[in-house]
């Protein structure tokens, strides 16, 4: 229900309705798409890449004197949870051998692992928490995959690469799109249940920044749909594909050859670091929305701290974009309960529009995400001041939801957005007859660990496939584009480092690029006291972390995560920035 | 599905605006027992937030922290035990809650190739459904409020239609197999239901199986290969003069 002070806004956006129902109902844009120009200078101006103090130089590693976004460059300049002199017992003695070690249990990994054991190779997943405990499991509105005759995949490809403003790594669009169809039949195969229509032809709808209805789905959960597909398959290989549940890799080992040769696994339950030695590592950890970029609210899983980039950044790896970040246009403001939950871009690819607190569009509903986040931020910012204000101090602007059974057809929104009506209805908002409020969310690592199309890196034996990786979508992805990318990376790095596994031979195991990493850090006088990979986010109240962080003489449990969000208390002698 | 992203940031879309109150009310405390001790938490966490307000990092029974974990809880003066999914879940004065680490079960192996979609690969896969006494314990656990014994039901019949279309929106946190008092592990039969409508009992899409045949034949390596040879302005004027479906 939504409260009083609401309601006079509430009614404009019902008395503009009906007009704005008819400019939907014609075959023109219902407000004007932007153009190259007028994109430019609203992210400039109101995008939270473009805010001060967004970007700083990172001043070790092997992107040393780039800008990257702070809180990547304060990852990165960070020390490592374990002291290399004390690993040598494990190093000399591993406490596994795999010829494939597979970090994260999410969408990508998942493929890694059944595309490998077709290849007769025999995979480890490590993972942090739970096997498909990843922000796979949670996209809702679907994925692109140019299927329909009026579309094809080199139309996937300039949508693409024009949404990631040109920036992106040519060959790796196509990949993307051209693997696409056979990815569709390939997740149905696996028992995938596509929305279909009468004659099994797929169901397609808009996505921001598509130029031909691409978006295929499983009503709004085509995360837990896919996810749950592919955990399932890999349960059922226990003798091929062995799963480490809670036991997330912290540094990468490398061997006297400079070749990628495996992990440190650090089990949570029990605070043990241990060795595994692999002929091959895909990292496959996801994105970072848990570090709360810039203070926002995220969409993303408990577990989405980037600790693949810190682990493939020490061993040397090159990063790519690592300066943008994306925020969902829509996220979630009231009820406070929900703030930051992912309203997924089904709703505007059905015909939702975001208004303003007079009831008035302001913005083409399908602009990428970055020109929309940032067209929204600008009609709540001083500039423009049309948001709509909550009792517990955040702005926003509706997101008209009515407008999709009135040009779909009654019934539509409850049977292709249950989730959506469900997290709704439980605070007593029905989206059928409500709109939302919402404001942008922190949602995606555009960036990461540069790959080519065979997902390796420079460092040989390390692959990298889905959001960890960097290059796929420039500086800003589309829609649909991510579910797609764990699909078709994960399929592809499976096939190639498990053919990479059969012909390397390993050297003695080293974690000197830990040591020579730290010894870099001190020639350059950063003097940090937070540890990377953080693992997971700390929500303890700060007067608690401070009681728990008192402990003198030996580290706290836990104490990556105690440090992680703690803000600058923790992070003395920051120099320049 | 919700979040409970409540207070974990100080975001920064927040600006001073006139609610027509003039202060944000005061938090009011509540005392809940998390897994048998007692804590004072804001009454407008959710069962998630007061576990980590509290000071304990959770590491078992978290995830997307959008509804999928499942939780158990009883109130005063009620002798039920109540279900629910921790991050979607508020907290009341005097609840006693644990947070469930994980539900042990058995999953049935199995190769999707070799099944049929009817009543006789749920016999030979999770033969335990078939001791469903129609309780309906199931269904009351449910913290998606999901016809759980119906699905159950109909896998018994081996319509494997409704046994999808019933548990589509299960999020598998195992509450239902938890309480069930013939064992019965509800959450898988209903993912086993719904690999098998998708690879047997979907229906055909012929442009599909076009496209797929096109990308093979390389019908499309010319378009690539030209799109790849643009320069940056080339592609953007391509980009921008794009029509639109």
């Amino acid at each position: 229900m939504y409260p009083d002070y609401l309601k006079d806004s509430l009614e404009k956006v019902d008395q503009t309705r009906s007009k704005r129902l008819e400019l939907a109902k014609s075959d023109k844009p219902v407000y004007p798409p932007m153009n190259a120009e007028e994109r430019e200078d609203v992210l400039s101006k109101f995008h939270p890449d473009s805010t001060s103090g967004a970007r700083s130089h990172i001043r070790v590693g092997p992107n040393k004197g780039e800008q990257l976004t702070t809180e990547i460059t304060d990852l990165l300049e960070a020390h490592s949870m374990v002291d290399p002199k004390r690993m040598d017992a494990g190093l000399a003695n591993p406490d596994y051998e795999t010829d494939m070690l597979i970090i994260g249990g999410g969408g990508a990994g998942c493929w890694a692992a059944i595309t490998a054991i077709k290849n007769g190779i025999k995979p480890m997943i490590a993972t942090k928490l739970r096997l498909g405990d990843a922000n796979s499991m949670m996209s809702e509105g679907g994925m692109q995959a140019a299927v329909t005759p009026q579309d094809s995949p080199t139309r996937h490809y300039l949508d693409a690469i024009g949404g990631g403003h040109f920036d992106n790594k040519p060959e790796l669009v196509r990949a993307l799109t051209e693997d696409g169809p056979e990815v569709v039949r390939e997740l149905e195969n696996l028992g995938v249940m596509w929305d279909k229509m009468e004659d099994g032809s797929l169901q397609v709808l808009h996505g921001g920044g598509t130029s031909r209805k691409r978006m295929v789905s499983c009503r709004d959960y085509i995360g837990a749909i896919i996810m749950r597909t592919l955990m399932d398959e890999v349960e059922n290989h226990p003798h091929e594909i062995s799963v480490r549940e809670f036991e997330p890799a912290i540094e990468l080992l490398l061997d006297d050859k400079g070749q990628c040769a495996g992990a440190v696994l650090y089990n949570l339950d029990t605070e043990q670091f241990l060795v595994v030695r692999a002929k091959t590592t895909v990292i496959t950890t996801g994105g970072f929305g848990r570090l709360h970029i810039r203070g926002f609210a995220t969409t993303n899983h408990y577990g989405a701290t980037g600790d693949g980039l810190v682990m493939a950044y020490r061993a040397g790896a090159y990063l790519k974009f690592m300066d943008s970040v994306q925020y969902h246009p829509t996220g979630a403001i009231y009820p406070e309960q929900i703030a930051g939950f992912l309203i997924t871009e089904k709703i505007r690819g059905a015909g939702g529009q975001p208004v303003n607190k007079d009831g008035e569009l302001f913005v083409f509903p399908r602009e990428p995400r970055d020109v929309e986040s940032a067209a929204i931020i600008r009609e709540c910012s001083s500039e423009r001041n049309m948001g709509v204000g909550t009792a517990s101090g955040r702005s926003g602007v509706w997101l008209d939801s009515p407008l999709i059974d009135m040009i779909n057809g009654e019934g539509y929104t409850r049977h292709q957005f249950p989730g959506m009506c469900r997290a709704f209805d439980n605070y007593g908002i029905d989206i059928v007859k409500q709109p939302m409020l919402i404001y942008p969310s922190l949602h995606y690592q555009n960036g990461g660990i540069e790959i080519n199309e065979r997902c390796e890196t420079n460092i040989p034996g390390l692959f990298i496939a889905g959001e960890a990786s960097g290059g796929v979508h420039g500086r800003n992805r589309l829609m649909g584009n991510s579910v797609l990318d764990y699909n078709v990376f994960g399929r592809r790095v499976g096939k190639q480092a498990s053919e990479y596994a059969k012909s390397v031979k390993l050297g003695k195991l080293s974690l000197e690029h830990v040591t020579a990493y730290d010894g870099e850090m001190i020639s350059q006088g950063i003097d940090s006291d937070l540890i990377s990979p953080v693992i997971l986010p700390s929500y303890t109240p700060e007067d608690v972390k401070l009681q728990q962080l008192a402990r003198l003489g030996n580290i706290p449990a836990r104490h990556s995560m105690l440090r992680s969000r703690i803000g600058c208390s923790c992070n003395k002698g920051k120099g320049d920035k | 599905m919700s979040g409970d992203q409540q207070n974990e940031t100080d975001d920064k879309n927040k600006v001073v605006i006139d609610t027509g109150e003039s202060e944000q009310p005061q938090t009011r405390m509540v005392t809940v027992v998390i897994m048998g001790k007692p804590a004072l938490v804001p009454d407008d966490a959710t069962i998630m937030r007061a576990i980590e307000y509290s000071g304990q990092q959770i590491i078992r029974g978290a995830g997307c922290r959008e509804g999928f974990c499942g939780t158990i809880y009883r109130l005063p003066g009620d002798y039920r035990i109540h279900t629910g999914l921790a991050c979607t879940t508020l907290v009341q004065e005097g609840m006693a809650l644990s947070q469930i680490p994980s539900v042990p079960l058995e999953k049935a192996v199995y190769d999707l190739e070799k099944l049929t979609p009817d009543v006789d690969t749920i016999k030979a896969l999770y033969p335990v459904t078939f001791r469903c006494v129609a309780c309906g314990t199931c269904t009351k656990a449910c913290p998606q409020g999901l016809q759980v014994m119906d699905y159950i039901q109909s896998a018994m019949r081996g319509d494997i239609a409704e046994l999808m279309e019933l548990s589509y929106e299960c999020v598998g946190c195992g509450l239902c197999a938890l309480r069930c008092p013939s064992e019965i592990i509800q959450h898988k039969v209903a993912i086993l239901g719904k690999r098998l409508y998708g690879r047997y009992l979907r229906k055909e899409s012929k442009e599909l199986d076009i496209r797929i045949q096109q990308v093979k034949n390389h019908e499309y390596d010319g378009e690539y290969a030209e799109l790849m040879s643009l320069g940056r302005e080339a592609l953007s004027e391509r980009y921008y003069a794009r029509d639109t479906e």
